[in-house]
């Protein structure tokens, strides 16, 4: 029996990820606004002291883990759409995946050891 | 035997075919999903440089932002990063069936690019030193 190639499971739950991690995105996006607005990064040492709250590296850390699984589903799907050739398409799938597991390990690290 | 061989219509001549308004910010949305994801070492490296603790991170942070180059990739990044976000908006509205009428829809797209493109202006003076 031939098999269709594909790299992930997708369908609703895919959807919905993306949905959920766009919202926490979103809310976090605000939230960052509305302390720049209040002065948080008024200077380096404002900065610092607003990204190191215990509460902000709660939420610092799911914007994080959100982003990456986002750019996940949505670099995936452009890969998906445009090559036709399963063993590239695997290929970039594996480096993305690669990449953007490094990136959250790098970006939490930065803001866990303030 | 299977029939395989149909002639399905194909138009594909990029150049003719006029893509309407909702179309071009949707692949607008691909293309600034895909630039922020391209640039995300450079957005983390600044993070990085403006939470570190030394002064020769803080030397380097004003040295990076302060390159006319990095400054058009920021101004690039913060319209992608806006048109990514209103967009958002728009589909999570269209989840919930807001605004899923054409004419809605089109109204949708143009507030989308009209407010995208205004914020990049009123932050991007801010990034680029204005006030």
């Amino acid at each position: 029996m031939q098999r269709l190639v594909v790299g992930a499971g997708y369908g609703l739950k895919d959807w919905l990820a993306q949905r959920i991690t766009g919202i926490v995105m979103a809310v976090f996006t605000l939230i960052m606004f509305a302390a720049a607005l209040g002065g948080a990064m008024s200077s380096r040492e404002a900065w610092q002291a607003f990204m190191a709250n215990g509460f902000i590296r709660f939420l610092s850390f799911l914007f994080i883990v959100s982003l990456c699984w986002h750019a996940w589903v949505g670099i995936r799907d452009i890969w998906m759409d445009y090559l036709n050739s399963a063993a590239l398409r695997l290929f970039l799938h594996v480096m993305t995946l690669l990449a953007l597991v490094g990136y959250a390990g790098w970006a939490i690290q930065i803001i866990w050891r303030l | 035997m299977p029939e395989m061989t149909k002639e399905r219509p194909k138009h594909l001549a990029l150049h003719e075919i006029r893509l309407p308004l909702a179309g071009f910010a949707s692949i607008l949305h691909r293309v600034s999903g895909a630039g922020l994801f391209l640039m995300l070492p450079l957005l983390i490296w600044l993070l990085q440089l403006s939470l570190g603790a030394t002064q020769d991170s803080a030397a380097m942070f004003a040295a990076v932002t302060g390159n006319w180059l990095v400054k058009l990739i920021l101004l690039g990044l913060l319209w992608a990063f806006l048109h990514h976000f209103c967009m958002g908006i728009r589909i999570l509205l269209i989840d919930i069936h807001v605004g899923v009428e054409k004419q809605q829809a089109h109204n949708s797209a143009m507030t989308v690019m009209v407010v995208s493109l205004a914020l990049t202006a009123i932050l991007g003076l801010k990034l680029l030193g204005a006030y």
